[in-house]
C-alpha cells in the first residue's frame, strides 16, 4: 500500500465503523438510520442559511483547536481552552461596553479582538505559569480555571453587567447593530470571521510545519529533557505555546460575543473548547485535516438541531456520532501502531 | 531448544537494520553474537524476545515455527532474556522481585517461593538474601537475581546482552560457571556481547553480524584475528578509521578554561562538595570514580545545566548563572549525556531534524549538513532516518556531529557507553584530533582502562568529593582504583 493513501483508507475506514455503530444505535431505537442521516444533511447543507450556521461554528471550533494544536505541539493538554474562550468573551464584552454610542464602531470592534485574545492568553498564561513554577500539572488547572472562567461569567452577567430591570440566563442587553461584526445580507456570519479563522489556519500552516520556531516546539514537546542541550528553554516554549493556545481560545470567544450572540450569555464557550480537544483528537494531531473534521463537526452540530422537531430524537445524536469518530479513529489509529510493530 | 531463525528482516522506515539474517543455534550450547555497534545484535534479539515485530521471516524453535511477536508469547515459548540494565523493581526485596509476575497456582506461596529461590541459587552457587531491598544490591547481584528468576521460570533459551558490564571479576566468574551449568542442563544461551574476552572464555560457536547480514560464523576455539577481520573488515572504498593518538603524558597546561570554585551542589548519590580545580586548554581530563559520585553532576554544572547551591563556576572567565546551558554553548561549550535518546537526542526527529534544530538552519540546508555529517562520521542511517532507529554508537556519532566545529571545552558523560572498540578508537580519534589542541576535553567513564588510556589528567571522585587530582606519569592504576574506592 502507497503511504500517501494511508490517511484516506484510514479515514474511510473510520467512517465506515462509525456508521456502522450509530445505524446500530439508530436501529435500537426503532428509527430509521437514513432518514436521520438525511436530516443530518438537510439541516447542515440545505441552503445557504443553514451552511451559514454551519460556519458559524466552524470558525470557533477551528481556532480552538489550531489553538490546542500549539499546546499539543509543546507536549501540554491544554484543557483550559473552555475558560480561556470564555475570558476572551468577557474581554470583548467589557470593550463594547466602552464603545457604546461611540462614532467610531470598527476600531472598538478591533479592540475587542485585542481584548479577548488578551484576556484568554493571560488566563492561558496562569496555567502555564502553574505548571512550570508552581509544577501543577496543566490539566488540573485548566479543568480548575474552566469552573472559575464560568463563575465570572455568572456573576457579571447577574451582577455588574445585568440587563436593564432585570438579570437573566439570557445574558446582557444585546448590543446595537454597529457594534456586531460586519456581515452581508442574508448571511449569518460575518466574512470577517471565515478570513480571520482561514488566516489563523494559514499562518499556524507556516509557524508549526515551515518555521523553525514549529521545529523547536515539536522538539520541546517530544524531549523536553534534551532540548536544553540544544540551547532552548523548554520553559519559554511551554509559556509561549499555551498563551497562543489561549490567544485563539480568546479570539473564538470574541467571536461568539460580536459575531454570533451579539451579548454574553452563560454558555458562551458552547462546549467548543472540548469538542475542539475530539476534532485534534481525530485529526491525529495534524494540522493540515483539523478545518475538514471541523466543518463536519459543526454541521453535525447545526444539522442535528431539528432533529428533536422532525423525529421526536434527541439532538445529542451529534454528540454520539462525533464520539464514535473519536474511538474509532482511536481504534484505527492504535491498530495501525500494532500492525508497524509485528509483520 | 534448537532456535533456528530464517530470513529475518527489519526496516525502519526506509532504514534496512537487518538483511535477512539466516541463523542456527544449537540446543545446548552457548552461542556468540558479535559485531560491531550498528551491526544489528540488538534489533535480532529484540525481536526474538518479541519487543520488537520483523519485517519478514520465521522463527522455528525445535523445528516448530513460532509467532513470538509480542514478548508474552517468547516468554510461553520459553525465551527469556537478560538485559544490561536489571529490569526489576528496586523498593522491593530480593524474593518479591523473584515472584513477581508468577500467576501460576500456588506461586504467591512465599514458603515454597523462598524454597524455590534458595534451591535455584544453590544450583549455580549464587548466595543472595531473599529479604534484602533491592537497593542495597550492586548491579552484579542484582544480575543474579535477574538470571534466577528467568531459571525459575523454566526458560529454555537465555539471551544475555553484555551480562560482564559494570559487575566485578568475582560476580563474572560466577556468572560463567553458572551459564556452563544450565547449558549442561540442556538450555540453549545465547551471549551477546562486544567482549571478544567473554566470547573466547564461554562460546561453542559464534555469529558475526556485520551491516545487518550474517558476515561469518566460527566455533571454538576462535581464531581472535579472523574475528575481528569479520567483525571490522571495512568494504572496499572506505577509509580505516582514525588511529588514536597516543596520550603524551607530558602535558604543559595553557590557559584556563573553566574554573570551579568551593563549587556544592545536591544531586545523584552523593551530592559535590566543596570542589574547586581548574581545566585548561590542552587538557584532557578524566573523571574517575564509581558510578554516582559526583562526575554527572560535575559534568551538568560546567554545562550550566543545574546550579550550584554555593561557589561559583566560571567559564572563560564568565560566571555562568542558573539555566544558562545557551550561553555555555555559544561561548564554546558542548555537553554530551550518557543517555543519549533519553536528555541528548529528540525521539521522532531524523538526523537532518536534528541538524536543523542545532544549527537553526532551514531543511534544505540541514539536508545537506546531514549528508556531509552522515559521510565524515559514518553514521549508519540517512538524512530521514529518525533518532530512535539508530544503534547506541550511531547515535553517539550523531551527538558528536552535532558539536560545533569551535567549540573549545566538551564535556562528555560515558562517550564510549555501549560501544564497540572499534567505534570507541574512533571516536577518540575524533575528539583528540578536532578539540584538543583548540580546547579541553573533560569525560566520564565507566572503565578505568579507557581513563587510563585516554586522559593526560585524571580526577578521582569519591562520595561526591575531588579526592585527587593526578597528571602525567603521576596517574598510576592502583592509586586510583583505590582512591575510587575510599582509600
Amino acid at each position: 500500500m502507497k503511504p500517501v493513501l494511508r490517511p484516506a483508507i484510514d479515514g474511510l475506514l473510520i467512517l465506515v465503523l462509525v456508521f456502522l455503530f450509530t445505524s446500530a444505535l439508530l436501529l435500537l431505537v426503532d428509527t430509521s438510520p437514513v432518514e436521520a442521516y438525511g436530516h443530518l444533511l438537510r439541516g447542515s447543507f440545505g441552503s445557504w442559511s443553514k451552511f451559514s450556521r454551519v460556519l458559524n461554528v466552524w470558525v470557533p471550533l477551528t481556532l480552538c483547536s489550531m489553538g490546542l494544536l500549539y499546546a499539543f505541539r509543546a507536549g501540554l493538554w491544554n484543557i483550559g481552552v473552555e475558560g480561556q474562550m470564555v475570558l476572551g468573551a468577557i474581554g470583548a464584552t467589557a470593550v463594547l461596553n466602552g464603545g457604546l454610542g461611540s462614532d467610531t464602531p470598527l476600531l472598538w470592534l478591533g479592540l475587542a479582538l485585542l481584548a479577548g485574545m488578551l484576556l484568554g492568553a493571560l488566563w492561558a498564561l496562569l496555567a502555564g505559569w502553574l505548571k512550570v513554577w508552581g509544577g501543577v500539572h496543566e490539566i488540573f488547572t485548566g479543568l480548575g480555571l474552566n469552573f472559575v472562567a464560568v463563575g465570572l461569567v455568572l456573576w457579571l452577567i447577574f451582577g455588574p453587567w445585568k440587563r436593564p430591570g432585570i438579570a437573566s440566563m439570557s445574558g446582557t442587553q444585546p448590543f446595537p447593530r454597529e457594534l456586531w461584526f460586519p456581515t452581508l445580507e442574508g448571511w449569518r456570519v460575518s466574512p470577517f470571521a471565515i478570513g480571520l479563522a482561514l488566516l489563523v489556519v494559514l499562518l499556524s500552516l507556516w509557524l508549526l510545519q515551515r518555521s523553525r520556531f514549529g521545529l523547536e516546539l515539536k522538539a520541546v514537546g517530544q524531549n523536553p529533557r534534551a532540548v536544553p542541550l540544544y540551547g532552548l528553554s523548554p520553559v519559554r516554549y511551554m509559556l509561549i505555546a499555551i498563551t497562543l493556545s489561549g490567544a485563539l481560545a480568546g479570539l473564538a470567544g470574541t467571536l461568539q460575543v460580536s459575531g454570533v450572540y451579539h451579548r454574553l450569555i452563560p454558555a458562551i464557550s458552547s462546549g467548543y473548547g472540548y469538542l475542539g480537544l475530539l476534532v485534534v483528537m481525530l485529526a491525529n494531531f495534524r494540522l493540515l485535516p483539523i478545518p475538514f473534521i471541523a466543518l463536519f463537526f459543526a454541521a453535525l452540530n447545526v444539522g442535528s438541531i431539528q432533529l428533536p422537531m422532525m423525529m421526536q430524537l434527541d439532538s445529542s445524536l451529534s454528540g454520539v456520532i462525533q464520539g464514535a469518530c473519536v474511538l474509532s479513529a482511536l481504534l484505527v489509529f492504535g491498530l495501525r501502531r500494532l500492525q508497524r510493530r509485528s509483520p | 531448544m534448537q532456535i533456528e531463525l530464517r530470513q529475518i528482516s527489519k526496516r525502519f522506515g526506509r532504514f534496512e537494520a537487518l538483511k535477512g539474517i539466516d541463523l542456527t543455534v544449537a540446543s545446548g550450547t552457548i552461542h556468540g553474537i558479535v559485531g560491531e555497534n550498528g551491526a544489528g545484535k540488538s534489533t535480532l534479539m529484540k525481536i526474538l524476545t518479541g519487543y520488537l515485530g520483523r519485517s519478514a521471516g520465521h522463527i522455528l524453535l525445535d523445528g516448530r515455527e513460532v509467532a513470538c511477536d509480542s514478548p508474552a508469547s517468547a516468554a510461553r515459548e520459553g525465551i527469556g532474556m537478560l538485559y544490561q540494565e536489571p529490569q526489576d523493581f528496586p523498593p522491593l526485596t530480593v524474593l518479591d522481585n523473584f515472584i513477581v509476575g508468577r500467576d501460576g497456582p500456588g506461586d504467591a506461596n512465599r514458603a515454597r517461593q523462598r524454597r524455590r529461590l534458595r534451591e535455584l541459587a544453590d544450583r549455580v552457587h549464587f548466595h543472595l538474601d531473599p529479604d534484602a531491598p533491592l537497593q542495597q544490591l550492586t548491579v552484579g547481584e542484582r544480575q543474579q537475581l535477574e538470571f534466577l528468576r528467568l531459571l525459575g521460570r523454566e526458560a529454555r533459551v537465555l539471551i544475555l546482552d553484555e551480562p560482564t558490564t559494570g559487575i566485578s571479576d568475582r560476580q563474572k566468574g560466577l556468572l560463567f560457571e553458572a551459564l556452563r551449568r544450565i547449558r549442561d542442563d540442556g538450555r540453549t544461551i545465547l551471549l551477546v556481547s562486544h567482549k571478544l574476552e567473554d566470547v573466547e572464555a564461554l562460546c561453542d560457536r559464534v555469529t558475526v553480524l556485520r551491516q545487518g547480514r550474517v558476515s561469518g560464523e566460527e566455533s571454538a576455539p576462535f581464531h581472535l584475528p579472523r574475528l575481528l577481520q569479520l567483525m571490522f573488515e571495512a568494504p572496499e572504498g572506505t577509509a580505516p578509521p582514525a588511529a588514536v593518538p597516543t596520550r603524551s603524558r607530558r602535558h604543559r597546561p595553557g590557559e584556563p578554561i573553566l574554573r570551579f570554585d568551593r563549587v556544592s551542589a545536591p544531586g545523584e548519590r552523593t551530592g559535590l562538595h566543596h570542589c574547586s580545580l581548574t581545566i585548561h586548554r590542552g587538557e584532557v581530563v578524566g573523571l574517575a570514580g564509581l558510578s554516582g559520585s559526583g562526575q554527572g553532576l560535575f559534568l551538568r554544572l560546567a554545562a550550566a545545566l543545574i546550579d550550584a547551591r554555593e561557589g561559583e563556576v566560571r567559564f572563560h572567565g564568565r560566571r555562568l548563572g542558573s539555566d544558562d546551558h545557551r550561553a555555555f554553548r555559544r561561548s564554546g561549550g558542548s555537553f554530551l549525556p550518557a543517555d543519549r535518546l533519553e536528555e541528548g537526542l529528540i525521539p521522532g526527529f531524523t538526523i537532518q531534524d536534528h541538524f536543523a534544530l542545532a544549527d537553526g538552519i532551514p531543511a534544505r540546508r540541514a539536508r545537506q549538513r546531514a549528508r556531509q555529517a552522515i559521510e565524515r562520521f559514518d553514521i549508519r542511517g540517512r538524512p530521514d532516518t529518525p533518532a530512535e532507529a539508530l544503534s547506541g554508537g550511531n547515535q553517539q556519532r550523531l551527538l558528536l556531529s552535532l558539536i560545533p566545529e569551535q567549540a573549545d571545552l566538551i564535556l562528555l558523560e560515558n562517550p564510549s557507553r555501549g560501544l564497540d572498540v572499534a567505534s570507541a578508537e574512533w571516536v577518540w580519534g575524533h575528539l583528540r584530533g578536532q578539540y584538543a589542541q583548540r580546547g579541553a576535553i573533560v569525560f566520564s567513564s565507566a572503565e578505568l582502562d579507557e581513563i587510563l588510556a585516554i586522559a593526560d589528567r585524571v580526577l578521582v571522585f569519591h562520595e561526591g568529593r575531588v579526592v585527587r587530582d593526578l597528571s602525567g606519569d603521576a596517574i598510576d592504576y592502583h592509586q586510583v582504583a583505590a582512591a575510587m574506592t575510599g582509600h
